[in-house]
């Protein structure tokens, strides 16, 4: 078998890794990492110091220790205290606590980037704070947040890979399996390299649609 | 005359001469600086009320304390049909909403939603908040709008206007809430020279229909036509108040005669210009 036969034929093994393990996961704890990090930059902003302190303190773990620790401690940490759980939700669990962590601070920041004068003029029509943050804020926090969480999903997209580490089949582990079992490590690797950059550079066009949606009502 | 065929510019109520809005002995302290020493106010229906003063007189915070933007230290706020506020105590957020309720502020930075289109940042108070349906709160900002002179901008987003049409937008997304009193804090401070005088004019229609408001101004040519009644503030405290002919023309303070002299005589001001770089 020639090399360039071997490429071929592992391409779609390793897409379908992608299409199947890869995406599915960095979307899923992507999602779920935003809805946390919202809810933890809300805690972050709030006057409660009871509640930014919780939240601060989550930030600082998420941000100060490594990921494959957390994917780690969570698969086979958990178990040593009677909770087992299965390679994809430890995987997403993990992921999504990390995402909640660095979007939190994305999240904070780009809501605190809104001038104050949105928050009175919501008011001063008779709105209630969750009114305006949600009606009036959160919609142009979102076009400040847009490229920096670009940035986190991306990340996150390449980190999945980790999950291998933890018997997730994506595409990184299918990418194991094969090389191991046809002994071309360098040929292998570099196609799975470059299937990841595919996939980034089909998400970076997704963010230029995002942000111009979103640039519509600012001057250009 | 039925209501479609009103003047969509036309307060709800036809102004009578009652009192609408007391405020009194209303204190506010920022940390050590206080800003507010006991202001007393009295606002009739149908009445303009201006307030000027230096900057830093305190102005600005007696406005947005009518609106709830501020919480005062001290001191009373009442509508004639509402709760009276005492500040001696916690406000409750009920309280709040029912400053809000009454009064809507124009900003000097107009404040529109950028994200949103003209007509979208009129509606929006009338649909989420007093929940008008939407068709009808379309109509009635169109008329609005018709009314000031912004129909063909109603799908334009804020960015796309000038600074005059932003702050008429500003006025009608105040308007549009129907609310007893309109509050203008510094409407044409942010604005260049130009452009002050469309958005004057609105202001003067809306005194001339009958509306209740409270503005904050340095346009004292404006404050002369329009005032029912003059309040200079400084330093905290109303120094003087009263009809704007003898505000303007025989003040009784001599704090009130400087201010005067100084906006109505920029250069004249100690014999010397400033100096130009």
């Amino acid at each position: 078998m020639t090399e360039w036969q071997l490429a071929l034929d592992s391409f779609w093994p390793l897409f379908w890794g992608g299409i199947s393990g890869t995406i599915p996961l960095a979307v899923a704890s992507f999602a779920l990492g935003l809805v946390l990090a919202l809810g933890v930059a809300l805690m972050r902003i709030s006057r409660n110091r009871v509640l930014s302190g919780i939240a601060r303190f989550y930030i600082s773990v998420i941000r100060g220790t490594p990921l494959l620790v957390q994917l780690f401690v969570i698969f086979y940490g958990m178990p040593s205290i009677g909770i087992t759980i299965d390679p994809w939700p430890s995987a997403i669990i993990a992921f999504s606590l990390n995402v909640g962590g660095y979007a939190a601070e994305v999240i904070r920041a780009a809501i605190l980037s809104v001038p104050k004068g949105q928050w009175e003029a919501g008011f001063t029509i008779g709105m209630s704070p969750g009114t305006t943050l949600v009606r009036l804020i959160l919609p142009q926090a979102a076009r400040v947040s847009v490229p920096p969480l670009s940035n986190t999903f991306i990340s996150l997209v390449k980190d999945t890979s980790l999950a291998s580490l933890i018997l997730v089949t994506e595409m990184f582990r299918v990418a194991q399996e094969i090389a191991a079992f046809s002994r071309e490590f360098l040929l292998i690797y570099i196609e799975a390299a470059l299937i990841y950059w595919l996939f980034c550079l089909v998400l970076s066009s997704g963010q230029n649609l995002i942000e111009k949606r979103l640039d519509r009502y600012v001057a250009h | 005359m039925s209501p479609t065929d009103a003047d969509p510019l036309a307060p709800i109520a036809a102004p009578d001469d009652s009192v609408l809005l007391t405020a009194r002995g209303i204190r506010k302290s920022f940390g050590d600086n206080e800003v507010l020493r006991s202001i007393d106010l009295e606002v009739r229906r149908g009445e303009v009320v201006v307030l000027i003063g230096p900057s830093g007189s305190g102005k600005t915070t007696v406005l947005r304390s009518l609106n709830g933007l501020e919480t005062p230290g001290g001191g009373t706020i009442e509508f004639a049909d509402g709760p009276v506020l005492d500040f001696a105590k916690p406000i409750t957020k009920a309280q709040r909403y029912a400053l809000r309720d009454r009064s809507a502020m124009v900003f000097q930075q107009h404040n529109l939603f950028p994200h949103m289109t003209v007509l979208q940042n009129v509606i929006e108070g009338p649909i989420r908040v007093q929940r008008v349906p939407k068709a009808q709160a379309i109509a009635e900002a169109s008329a609005l709008l018709d009314r000031v002179g912004l129909a063909e901008k109603r799908d334009a987003y804020p960015f796309e206007l000038s600074g005059g049409q932003q702050q008429r937008v500003g006025i009608v997304r105040a308007l549009a809430l129907k609310p007893q009193v309109l509050l203008f804090d510094e409407p044409t401070s942010a604005l260049d020279p130009e452009l002050v005088g469309e958005v004057l004019q609105v202001i003067k229609e809306l005194a001339d229909e009958g509306w209740t408001m409270v503005v904050v101004t340095h346009e004292l040519s404006f404050a002369r036509q329009a005032a029912d009644e003059v309040l200079f503030m400084d330093g905290g405290v109303v120094v003087e108040r009263g009809e704007p002919g003898t505000i303007f023309t025989n003040p009784t303070h001599e704090r009130t005669r400087r201010f005067l002299d100084r906006i109505l005589r920029p250069l004249e001001d100690g014999g010397e210009a400033p100096p130009v770089e």
